[in-house]
């Protein structure tokens, strides 16, 4: 695909003119505030927001020396391959399972995607439903089981709550990738490999899955950033960061100190130090997918 | 090595009153060390039926016979054959040696024997320059070559070829024709391949087989299906240009058609269709009157359209080096007896 | 696939059956809990069949009442939601066509820096500028309005990515074509571009109305007036009650009403969706 079109228009205020809605829109609400958040975290507030100072690295230095960022950090790291691991491997396998059945793929494929409709923070709430404690039908489920789940206390029980309503809520979306993915691996390809001999498990290892890896590659980052950011709504919901900060992660951790504690030079430098992150896995993206193989 | 018998073949799909047949009850024997083209037109079931005796298609009724073995319940991967497909159907991401080496990996062959074949194959075809490429650095031809070396090492019983050439340009074509002559002449191993191509057909195969709307039409020689037909469609499909086909009634000694009455040979009376191939007509001073409309000339020949009669269309093809005939210019063609066919103007069948 | 294996098959199927009944599940208890009433809820376990207060439920939700935690109308909320996503969506959409226009068919100055500011945009979301970004509507005074809600949301660049991308693959013929017929680069816009990108809009509106539906950090920072609440935050308010003292039949069928816009949006313009998304990425 062209990178450029051969053929142009020739208009000299036209583009000007088409261009301007966007450019005010991204200059004023994407810009103007990206640059005071890398702005604010070289600087330092009082108490009475009166006075600001340069503070150069302070803030930077005050996070990597803070423990509840440090554990946010290690908190979002376990949550985002917990959610990106469990979200991929479960679409894949259903994903590989709706490509082989010809009948009734299309209602699989229609109750399957359907949850992707639903918001973030809803999710959260229903899973909270689910597993409240005390009257949560799961919960319920599990103590008679021998279980005694109380995600209000325990740190694991509130994180696999959050995980499990984190991938719920992804799963259609990686399953539609995978699927198109799949389906766009030649027949003949498969054909091939049965003729050479390949039992159905030595086909998806050999062929099916080396071919899937753009797909499964772009999909991981993607989870990945969903888990960083998407899942506020969640977090909020369900267990707010709780108990105590052991589900606080980073964009939460953002909020927070920014918007309950008031930590304006702190949060910023936070929110930079998350731009950099997604910049970097966004770059890492964007680099794999160009080196990507046109069979 | 083995023979493929191939016993009172159907094919549906879908069950019952709404199944649709798409082979029609089909006979055929290939050979040990035989080279069989199956040739037909686009949705003729040539492919369908090739990918039955692959056992990527399920029979619906029928047998498949591999060697003495009925193959009809046989996994594809346990039938020993190898199948070279029209899109090469090379792995992207493993090598040429890989692509090569694959099956039998999965055999669990030894290394080294792995190794030796697969450089006698790359020998055999030239690719041993190539061995550590991946398929998207191969040209079209190199990828084809190397989807045989990937058959080739496994040392089948059976070769099966899915119109391997049609995404090759012209001149490759031609190129690739001969290396799998000379692949075949070489290693003996029975063959089955498909094509629309007739000229592939005619060149590449010891028996020709032409189906038409899932049934044969028949099995023969090259010779044999070029020059007695079974049937007006073997006659316009195999040849080119095109057999003249001339429908009209024979009566007494002449044949009738809009317009003329032409003389033949004795022989059976009634509505019929003769055919004549454009090269078996030649000038001469009396004979089938026919009127120039339209001229091409190809270089070394000829091609002059006209009609005999009124409306019966007829191509002649003339040597170069004769005078051309000029557009209006009425000719008269003469042929041998032995050149002229005789095919029922209903069925089609030969006389 | 390949292989007469009938077992594989049913495995399948046991499997998608799985997946589907795992997936439907959360919502089946939503169902039911949202027609029952709030008695029967606390007194876990909760009956698994549903009961017959749906409409009731409903009705109480939709005009207010929820009890302990918020009380808002959810009929209000819902409304917000709507205007919302649907201002989110077609303003996105309409803004992003003409900028995307503009890169493709166009050379101009700075057409390559406006191209990567643009491409910049799709790599941060909203929650990683929460705070200046909150300054700014602040400053503009856009709080608590539905301009502060839908304006900053529009500022990310996905829509114009996507549209640049197809436009890219349309055939450089049908602009000559059209020069040659003396068309003017806004008919050419609005009478040959415009109906082939239909598919990429209707995916694009999908995804942004749904985008936009669900939208929950940046509403709970720019509204604290419970009328402009949309009903995410709504359902969010409503729990803060504790386990027990929440009217959770209301809840969940408030969480039934939030979740139906998108979900149908999702369903009747399946087709559209699938593919729009798929397409976006490559």
């Amino acid at each position: 695909m062209a990178q450029e079109k051969r053929v142009v228009f020739r208009s000299r205020w036209l583009p000007w003119l088409l261009l301007a809605p966007q450019a005010a829109v991204i200059g004023v609400f994407f810009f103007w505030p990206a640059a005071q958040a890398l702005l604010q975290s070289f600087q330092q507030q009082d108490a009475f927001g009166l006075s600001t100072e340069w503070v150069g690295l302070a803030n930077f230095e005050a996070l990597w020396a803070d423990a509840s960022y440090l554990d946010s950090f290690k908190t979002t790291a376990l949550f985002s391959l917990l959610v990106a691991g469990l979200g991929l491997s479960i679409s894949l396998l259903l994903a590989v399972m709706a490509n082989r059945v010809l009948r009734g793929a299309g209602i699989y494929k229609t109750l399957l995607i359907w949850p992707y409709a639903v918001a973030p923070a809803i999710a959260g709430v229903l899973w909270l439903f689910m597993f409240a404690p005390s009257i949560g039908i799961v919960a319920y489920g599990l103590r008679a089981l021998g279980l005694d789940w109380n995600h209000l206390l325990d740190a694991d029980h509130a994180m696999t709550l959050i995980v499990l309503a984190a991938v719920w809520k992804q799963i259609s979306y990686n399953f539609l990738f995978f699927l198109a993915g799949l389906q766009s691996i030649p027949r003949s390809l498969i054909e091939a490999a049965a003729i050479d001999g390949a039992s159905p498990w030595r086909r998806f290892w050999d062929v099916t899955f080396p071919l899937l890896s753009p797909t499964s590659f772009f999909l991981l980052v993607i989870n990945i950033v969903y888990a960083f950011f998407d899942t506020f709504g969640i977090v909020d919901a369900a267990t707010q960061g709780g108990p105590g900060k052991e589900t606080a992660i980073l964009v939460y951790k953002v909020y927070h100190d920014g918007f309950k504690s008031l930590d304006l030079g702190g949060s910023a430098a936070q929110s930079v130090v998350l731009m950099a992150i997604v910049i970097t896995l966004t770059v890492l993206q964007f680099r794999f997918v160009e080196k990507k193989v046109n069979y | 090595m083995a023979a493929i018998s191939i016993r009172k073949l159907f094919k549906r799909y879908g069950h019952g009153a709404k199944a649709v047949q798409v082979i029609h009850g089909v006979d055929a024997e290939v050979h040990d060390g035989e080279f069989v083209v199956i040739v037909g037109p686009s949705g003729c079931g040539k492919s369908t039926l090739l990918r039955m005796v692959a056992g990527l298609e399920e029979v619906s009724e029928g047998e498949i016979a591999i060697g003495a073995r009925v193959v009809n319940d046989v996994e594809p991967a346990d039938r020993d054959i190898a199948m070279v497909f029209q899109n090469y159907a090379l792995y992207p991401h493993m090598s040429v040696a890989e692509n090569m080496a694959y099956g039998l990996k999965l055999r669990k062959m030894p290394k080294a024997e792995i190794d030796e074949r697969v450089q006698r194959a790359a020998r055999i075809l030239e690719l041993g320059h190539l061995l550590a490429r991946k398929p998207r650095e191969l040209s079209g031809g190199q990828r084809q070559r190397v989807a045989m070396g990937r058959a080739i090492v496994r040392d089948p019983q059976v070769f099966l070829f899915d119109e391997p050439l049609s995404n090759l340009d012209a001149k490759l074509r031609v190129q690739t024709r001969l290396e799998i002559q000379k692949l075949h002449r070489e290693l003996g191993v029975t063959s089955l391949f498909v094509t629309h191509d007739q000229v592939e057909a005619m060149t590449l195969a010891q028996r020709i087989i032409v189906m038409n709307g899932g049934r044969i039409e028949q099995i023969g020689t090259p010779e044999a299906v070029y020059g007695q037909p079974a049937s007006t469609f073997v006659a316009s499909f195999i040849g080119s240009p095109a057999m003249n086909l001339l429908p009209g009634r024979q009566q007494g000694g002449q044949f009738h058609i809009d317009g003329a009455a032409l003389d033949v040979p004795p022989g059976v009376e009634g509505d019929l269709t003769l055919g004549l191939r454009p090269e078996h007509a030649q000038l001469a001073d009396r004979g089938w009157p026919m009127r120039v409309e339209m001229l091409e000339m190809l270089g070394a020949e000829r091609l002059v359209y006209g009609k005999l009669g009124n409306a019966t269309p007829f191509t002649l093809r003339l040597d170069a080096t004769l005078p051309a005939p000029q557009p209006g210019e009425q000719l008269h063609l003469a042929f041998r007896p032995e050149h002229l066919h005789r095919f029922d103007a209903k069925t089609g069948q030969r006389l | 696939m390949v292989e007469r294996k009938p077992w594989l098959d049913w495995l399948a199927h046991a499997i998608l059956l799985l997946g589907v009944a795992v997936v439907a599940f959360p919502l089946y208890v939503t169902f039911v809990a949202a027609t029952q009433t709030a008695e029967a809820i606390v007194h876990a376990p909760m009956p698994l069949l549903p009961g017959g207060h749906l409409l009731d439920n409903m009705a109480t939700a939709l005009g207010g009442g929820a009890g302990a935690g918020s009380g808002a109308p959810v009929a209000r909320m819902m409304w917000v939601s709507l205007v919302t996503a649907m201002v989110i969506a077609v303003g996105k959409i309409a803004i992003s066509l003409l900028s995307a226009f503009a890169i493709v068919y166009f050379r101009f100055p700075l057409r390559q820096f406006f191209f990567w500011a643009i491409f910049v945009t799709l790599m941060l979301p909203v929650e990683v500028r929460i705070g200046p970004t909150y300054q700014v509507v602040a400053d503009l005074h856009m709080l608590n309005s539905f301009a502060g809600l839908t304006v900053p949301l529009i500022a990310s660049a996905t829509a114009t990515f996507l549209f640049r991308q197809f436009f890219l693959t349309v055939p450089d013929e049908l602009v000559e074509a059209s020069r040659i017929d003396g068309a003017s680069p806004l008919r050419f816009f609005k009478d040959v571009l415009l109906p082939l990108s239909r598919t990429s809009i209707a995916a694009l509106f999908v995804i942004q109305f749904i985008y936009g539906w669900n939208q929950y950090l940046w509403p709970l920072l720019v509204t604290t007036d419970e009328s402009m609440y949309p009903v995410v935050i709504g359902i969010k308010r409503m729990i803060s009650g504790g386990e027990a003292a929440n009217d959770w039949n209301i809840v969940m069928a408030t969480a039934l009403l939030a979740m139906l816009p998108p979900a149908l949006v999702v369903i009747l313009m399946q087709r559209w969706f699938v593919k729009g998304l798929v397409d976006t990425e490559k």
